[in-house]
């Protein structure tokens, strides 16, 4: 095995190298210069100042774009050097999706102008709009990289597509540690107690028994081109329920709270009233500038929801942002040098599939996850977006029926096969919807100790052939000490799909380690499938600092294809259980057992049996005695 | 234990176990009978009650209303069956779709060892329309499944119509915690033995089926319903699943719970409850209902779609809509509102079904009669086995412990061989294999050369190999070589005895009614069973109490319960069709009972037979 992964490291370098190279600035700060014509993602001024006049005029011809986009983004983008370094930027993305719900997608950024990571800068204590108890922890743990992501619910590829930032299902937390780090696992174990308590969830739960160590899955997004994984901790938490107590501590990151901006709209009797809420800290050093001469902390907080449009809309396929999210927008938040809410329109060229009001005149097109979108732009720094009213409701309203949407060409399910509570299948299935191209993912299982697997049985197929994965990573579980890791690089043939298997028993926990509720379950976290897909257009590698935030997470290094990450549903397993309203009797029972039984056959079984003389009746006795006395022979 | 370490005690309580044995033996025989019966009187049971926290205390409130829009919708299925002649696929895909549901479907198809001649069907080929309602933030790891089957005919158009008015209206509550999963099943349990196994990714039973797309993580709780009209007068809960498992009592006390709550008369083994049980009246009635459950559950078959779950640990229940004579009647809505209640406090569900009793029998809905309280009355026949075996035991060693004491006999033929005892309890269970294997595999041969169906040819040929059976004591007896001896007998006796004290006790444990009716049937004769008894007499007694017989008994009794007697040659035809299901329900869900009575409790019954015939 060993030989094997000596071997195949090295495809599995050249095929995450595209991730693990984000130094050549990838992220800029300062805006490219517009020389570049083929900029895939561009604002376009059609007619500022009659904004939402006239519909019309808001049609989007093919032809004026080559015209406006030059001087458009001349006229919009005329970028100064802030003086104070420090910057944030809020956006709002929404996508009508196909099953007739909304997508609504939040991204906070804040960058932080300095490096502490330098020698001799350790301390900083200068905090304008980076939150002070994220920075603190940064410089105490040394963190290069931190993502943590708080999901309830399951993303659903089939229906949705991709999601901008894609998160499992419960807690999420994975860390780079800086490389000076001695004591990785100790620095690791107090982060999470640390974090536990800043985002008021149970990390603290994280502890050896669910962390692994990936080898290739998971590089690092932002600067510094980490491969030595001793210094990657990753874990989840399925079960971890989020709620507004997570929501809170979440939003106080933000520099202006909850008070203004976008912000205004996480009310969370909304937020949590929908079918799929997902929020999430990103931090990573990035460049500030295309040489990468001086480098910036990067906070994204990003908060995904989608509305259902049945359950909230009673049937009616219309939504608003006050019907969404109870509030309506009445400012951009003063810190944030640019506040934008975006919707797509993809799908709605000539606005027969449904009406937007109020209109915007500005368009922006972005390439986002290999496919170019077409966006409508409300600058929430300008006063005209909010009206006469002095509030912006953004008001969609339904006219035809949504189409069918194009098939996700990646996506994943996992179940447990087999009944009883001895042995059992997980299965993953991992499609590729592909006509005609085949990609490698990689797919990386973390499964608990108390689910032996037994890694004989593991089998990939693919159109009913065996598919021989060409590298794989599997570190056995150690009981009660660590979770199995199994990463395997598959090649998946086009329009396919493709199976993998592995058997397990199941274990007998001590009686200590049951949860409360034994019954329920034991879970397994999702499976995280990682691959750079074909991409249908161009993307864009050339990132500058104008384009949406949404499009910009993961740092792009080919043109043809992009990075998804694909999470499966996590699994509820059945352990053997004992009744544990048993103890009582089960006392009663062996008490009883040892008392009776156990005494009475042993004094059995080591008893040395003799025949001894029958005793002389009573009356005998007595007279013997007498005799004895009176010094007569005695009865025979 | 004093009492067996010492000689004297020892012997003087051998002396009083073998002296008495057999007042002892018909006093436990009584006892056992009794103490059954009394089962079914009330004072003796105890109530009902919800064990479970999640779904007792927790308030519902339910508001389904559209019982209109079910009807229609049942009409517009019942278009669409005609027209397809089978399940209409494309209009239920279609129909699900409209209300929000992830729609899959599975087709499979299943050739069956025999023709059913019940259900007429011999090649089966069907498709399950599915749909999945996701639950709003849940992780897809948890689901309910509510099932209705697509039956041919006139039948159960209602529980579709129903099963897809309930899912417009789930479709839009947001406190669905677990997925709910809507299926219609074609062919009733072939077809939901396919989703099942295409669900969990078995084949237990050879069947042919496509694999399944759309999961829901682990199902927590199954209710199957079945409702052919518009209107009900009550709703019957059926509860008896394959093998005589049983779902937790917490469900029959959820359904009872809301059927109290809607005022819906609710019945069980198809029995109102009563409630003057001081009287004579009100205690047959009991114990009528209590029978009825023991023979359903002893014959180990599933009583409606829910029973093949149980096996995937899932705890579930068929509810049946009956439409009889009476004044008040109710309408669909109100079962959509009490499925709905039921739904949604399965919903609330933290832990699987696990507070209550797995193991009861219930002699009306309000009470239960839990595995503590029934299972002395098997306990006292299986101790006759032992009595009965001990005091063989005592016989046989009786001869040397003379010996020890000096007083020298005629030396005894030392002990049996092993092969005069092994001999026939290897050709009994020859037999046995023979009864198991023979009759689906020589279908062929029998019906080209007798004027029978494949059906008749598979049962008539059970019956023979059964009978041929009685003729094995001669042909036994001539492979032996020497004579049969006195001891020889007794050493056959006591293996068999202890061999059916286990079976019958591992029987009772997994299937109680099942152990209790062969014990009932088969403990008198095996007991009392020497070859110095008059032949002609005790073997007529052996062949009446045979499990060949037993079953005869319980299909009359089982007629005269449900209030539907029958004449005797239509108990026999009925009794020759038990004997196919039995049968195919073997071959189709791997129901069990068959092959423990052909290769187990047959042969054992057959070295009884040996030992009479003892020469």
């Amino acid at each position: 095995m060993a030989a094997h992964r000596c071997g195949l490291s090295l495809v599995c370098i050249l095929f995450f190298s595209s991730l693990a190279h984000p130094s050549r600035c990838d992220t800029l700060e300062k805006a490219n210069d517009n020389t570049a014509t083929k900029r895939s993602i561009s604002e376009v001024n059609t007619d500022g100042s009659v904004a939402g006049e006239d519909m019309n005029e808001r049609q989007w011809q093919s032809t004026d774009v080559e015209v406006n986009r030059s001087d458009g983004t001349k006229n919009s983008e005329t970028f100064t050097p802030a003086p104070a370094k420090d910057q944030f930027q809020e956006e709002l993305v929404i996508r009508p999706l196909h099953s007739g719900d909304i997508y609504a997608s939040f991204q906070f950024r804040t960058l932080w102008d300095t490096d502490f990571l330098q020698e001799g800068q350790k301390k900083v204590s200068h905090y304008r709009l980076f939150p002070k108890s994220l920075g603190q922890v940064l410089s105490k743990f040394s963190v290069q990289e931190l993502h943590i992501s708080f999901t309830q619910g399951f993303w659903r590829t089939m229906q949705w597509g991709q999601p901008f930032i894609p998160s499992p299902p419960g807690a999420e937390l994975w860390v780079w540690f800086h490389h000076t780090v001695s004591d990785v696992d100790g620095n690791w174990k107090e982060l999470t107690n640390v974090l536990s308590g800043i985002f008021c969830a149970s990390l603290n739960f994280i502890d050896m028994t669910n962390t692994v160590q990936p080898s290739a899955s998971f590089k690092p997004l932002g600067l510094g081109n980490a491969t030595d994984h001793r210094f990657l901790r990753y874990a989840t938490l399925p079960r971890e329920i989020v709620c507004t107590e997570n929501l809170t501590p979440w939003k106080k990151l933000l520099p202006c709270g909850s008070k203004a901006g976008l912000a205004v709209l996480m009310k969370s009797e909304k937020l949590f009233h929908s079918s799929f809420h997902s929020q999430a800290v990103h931090i990573r050093p990035i460049c500030q500038d295309e040489q990468c001469t001086s480098k910036a902390w990067e906070l994204r907080q990003t908060l995904n929801v989608v509305f259902d449009h049945y359950t909230s809309g009673q049937g009616k396929k219309e939504w608003s942002l006050f019907k969404m999210f109870s509030r309506t927008l009445t400012e951009a938040c003063p810190l944030a040098s640019s506040s934008k809410v975006y919707v797509d329109i993809t799908d709605n060229p000539e606005g027969e599939l449904f009406e937007l009001s109020p209109a915007t005149p500005l368009l922006s097109q972005a390439v986002v996850l290999g496919d170019r979108r077409t966006y409508s732009v409300y600058d929430l720094t300008r006063a005209e977006t909010f009206g006469q009213l002095r509030s912006f409701n953004l008001l969609l309203r339904w006219k035809g029926d949504s189409g069918d949407m194009l098939r996700p060409l990646l996506h994943a399910e996992r179940y447990v096969a087999g009944f009883g509570l001895q042995t059992g299948e997980i299965h993953t299935v991992i499609y590729n919807n592909h006509p005609y191209r085949a990609f490698p993912v990689l797919l990386m299982d973390s499964v608990p100790w108390y689910l032996q697997l037994y890694i004989h049985t593991l089998t990939v197929t693919s159109k009913s052939r065996d598919n021989k994965p060409s590298y794989i990573h599997y570190q056995p579980a150690k009981d009660r000490h660590r979770p199995h890791l199994l990463e395997m690089l598959i090649q998946l043939p086009p329009h396919s799909m493709t199976e993998v298997t592995v058997q397990f028993e199941r274990a007998l926990l001590k009686w200590t380690e049951y949860t409360p509720d034994p019954n329920h379950g034991f879970y397994v976290g999702s499976s995280v499938i990682s691959a750079l897909v074909p991409s249908m257009v161009a993307m864009s590698t050339n990132f500058t600092q104008d384009q949406p935030l949404f499009s910009s997470f993961v740092p792009v290094k080919e043109e043809s294809s992009y990075f998804v990450r694909v999470y499966t549903e996590p699994l509820l397993v059945n352990l053997p259980t004992p009744d544990f309203s048993m103890p009582y009797n089960v006392i009663c029972l062996t008490c009883t057992v040892v008392a009776v039984g156990y005494g009475s056959f042993y004094n059995l079984l080591t008893r040395t049996f003799q025949v001894d003389e029958p005793s002389p009746p009573l009356a005998k006795r007595l007279a013997n005695f007498i005799r004895r006395i009176r010094g007569v022979p005695l009865l025979a | 234990m004093g009492l067996l370490s010492d000689p004297n005690r020892r012997k003087a309580l051998t002396n009083l176990l073998t002296r008495l044995n057999a007042p002892i033996c018909m006093v436990c025989y009584l006892a056992a009978i009794v103490w059954f019966m009394g089962l079914a009187f009330e004072p003796f049971t105890l109530r009902t009650y919800m064990s479970e926290n999640a779904m007792g205390s927790t308030m519902v409130e339910e508001r389904f209303s559209s019982g209109e829009r079910a009807l229609s919708l049942a009409k517009e299925f019942d278009a669409h069956k005609r027209k397809a002649g089978g399940m209409p696929m494309e209009w239920l895909v279609k129909a699900m779709q409209a209300r929000g549901l992830e729609v899959f479907t599975q087709s499979f198809s299943r050739k069956l060892p025999f023709p059913d001649e019940n259900k007429e069907r011999y090649m089966v080929r069907g498709t399950n329309v599915y749909g999945i309602l996701r639950a709003p933030r849940a992780p897809r790891t948890e689901a309910l499944v509510i099932t209705a089957p697509c039956s041919p005919g006139n039948s159960n158009n209602q529980a579709v119509g129903l099963l897809l008015a309930l899912a417009q209206y789930f479709r839009n509550q947001i406190f669905w915690a677990k997925d709910i999963i809507f299926l219609v099943n074609e062919h009733d349990l072939i077809g939901m033995q396919a989703w099942l196994e295409g669900y969990h990714h078995t084949n237990i039973t050879g069947m042919e089926y496509s694999p399944l797309q759309g999961r829901a993580g682990s199902i927590q709780a199954a209710l199957s319903l079945e409702l052919s009209s518009d209107v009900i007068t009550s709703l019957d809960l059926i509860l008896e699943g394959l093998n005589g498992q049983l779902p937790n009592l917490d469900l029959a006390n959820l359904f009872y719970a809301f059927c109290q709550k809607l005022g819906v008369l609710c019945t069980i083994q198809g029995k109102l409850q009563r409630n003057d049980w001081d009287t004579a009246e009100g205690y047959t009635h009991a114990a009528q209902t209590m029978m009825l459950m023991v023979l359903k559950q002893a014959c180990g078959r599933s009583w409606g779609d829910h029973g093949l779950f149980l096996r995937y640990h899932i705890e579930a229940a068929s509810i049946r809509g009956i439409n009889g004579f009476r004044h008040y009647k109710m309408d669909v809505a109100t079962i959509g509102r009490l499925l709905e209640g039921m739904v949604r406090k399965l919903n609330n569900l933290l832990e699987r079904l696990h507070q209550s009793y797995f193991f009861y029998l219930l002699p009306s809905l309000s009470r239960f009669v839990s595995i503590g309280y029934y299972m002395p009355a098997f306990g006292l026949l299986a101790v006759i086995l032992l009595l009965r075996a001990l005091d063989l035991w005592v016989n046989l060693g009786a001869p040397a412990l003379e010996a020890v004491d000096g007083v020298t006999e005629a030396e005894q033929p030392s002990g049996p061989g092993v092969l005069t005892v092994l001999t026939p309890v290897v050709i009994s269970h020859l037999t046995g294999v023979a009864l198991y294997l023979l009759p689906v595999h020589l279908q062929e041969m029998a019906v080209e050369h007798f004027p029978v169906s494949e059906t008749e040819a598979v049962v008539l040929t059970a019956v023979a190999i059964y009978t041929a059976g009685l003729a094995l004591p001669h042909n036994t007896q001539r492979l032996l070589s020497g004579e049969g001896t006195e001891q020889g007998w007794k050493v056959l006796k006591l293996t068999a005895l202890l061999y059916l004290a286990v079976l019958l006790g591992c029987t009772a444990l997994i299937n109680f009614s099942l152990g209790f009716i062969l014990a009932v049937t088969l403990v008198p004769i095996t007991a009392s069973m020497t070859p110095h008894m008059p032949k002609a007499l005790s073997a007529l007694a052996m062949v009446l109490l045979s499990p060949a017989f037993t079953i005869l008994y319980c299909v009359f009794i089982y007629q005269e319960l449900i209030e539907a007697p029958v004449s005797v040659s239509e108990g026999w035809m009925l009794f020759l069709s038990v004997i196919s299901q039995g049968i195919l329900d073997h071959a189709l869900y791997g129901s069990l009972v068959y092959p423990l009575l052909a290769l187990f409790i047959y042969p054992c019954w057959l070295m009884f037979w040996n030992i009479l015939f003892w020469s």
